[in-house]
């Protein structure tokens, strides 16, 4: 398991860490991803997005998609919480294209990963080519990290 | 007439966090030159060295994307609502 450093944690509700891998398993092999709001740190909109790129080992969001989830987001004054993709094949750690191409220092990337039965998600803040991890918990208790 | 751009979070250092702001412009170019007139900086976010939008600029006017609206040259119609937004992506490789 490649790792980085530790800084800060992110909680998200049972029901949200399951439709995240729900999203994840319904397309596999192929990528998915969408948008998560908050406000102040919690959670409050899971907004799933196509992948435009439709690919086992890219995803590309939907701009129209995107675009009105942005806007539902700004409309309700909350913020831009988390990123997610998933990864079908590979650990959940960012990839060098996911550190060049992210744009939303704000953000948490949140990586769903489906290589091992049970399905990983890890949380990253990924800041001009820097990444640090979050310690995910799942209302409160540590979520699954994995056996490698 | 004043027109509405959503400025997203990345950008909000040029307009003192403001999330909406007003712009003036016949063409989306127009209105960036204002914009950067107003804010500036954000210009440069938005265009290449060539004018032309930057690969992972998307621009919408209303609900369309401007790529199909003649990029940069696309004309803006009094009372339009600009949203700006960098792309997602990312992915395993």
């Amino acid at each position: 398991m490649t790792k980085a450093e530790i800084a800060g944690g992110l909680d998200l509700p049972r029901d949200v860490y399951a439709a995240l891998v729900d999203h994840a398993r319904s397309d596999a092999p192929f990528e998915v991803c969408g948008l998560l709001a908050g406000e102040g740190g919690a959670f409050r909109r899971h907004y799933p997005i196509p992948n435009a790129a439709r690919s086992m080992t890219y995803y590309s969001m939907d701009p129209k998609a995107m675009l009105h989830a942005m806007n539902d987001m700004d409309d309700q004054d909350w913020d831009l919480l988390a990123i997610y993709h998933s990864h079908t094949h590979t650990e959940a750690f960012p990839s060098k294209t996911d550190v060049e191409l992210a744009v939303y220092p704000e953000a948490v990337y949140l990586i769903v990963s489906l290589q091992d039965p049970e399905a990983v998600i890890r949380a990253f803040d990924i800041r001009d080519g820097k990444i640090t991890e979050r310690v995910l918990t799942v209302d409160g208790e540590q979520a699954p990290v994995g056996n490698r | 007439m004043a027109i509405e751009v959503r400025i997203p979070t990345v950008l909000r250092e040029h307009t003192q966090g403001e999330k909406k702001v007003a712009a003036e412009g016949a063409t989306l170019r127009e209105l960036v030159a204002d914009l950067d007139a107003r804010y500036p900086g954000i210009g440069q976010k938005l265009l290449d060295d060539d004018g032309q939008l930057h690969r992972f600029i998307n621009v919408y006017i209303d609900d369309e994307d401007v790529r199909y609206l003649g990029g940069i040259e696309a004309p803006v119609n009094d009372g339009a609502e600009i949203s700006i937004l960098p792309a997602v992506a990312g992915g395993a490789r």
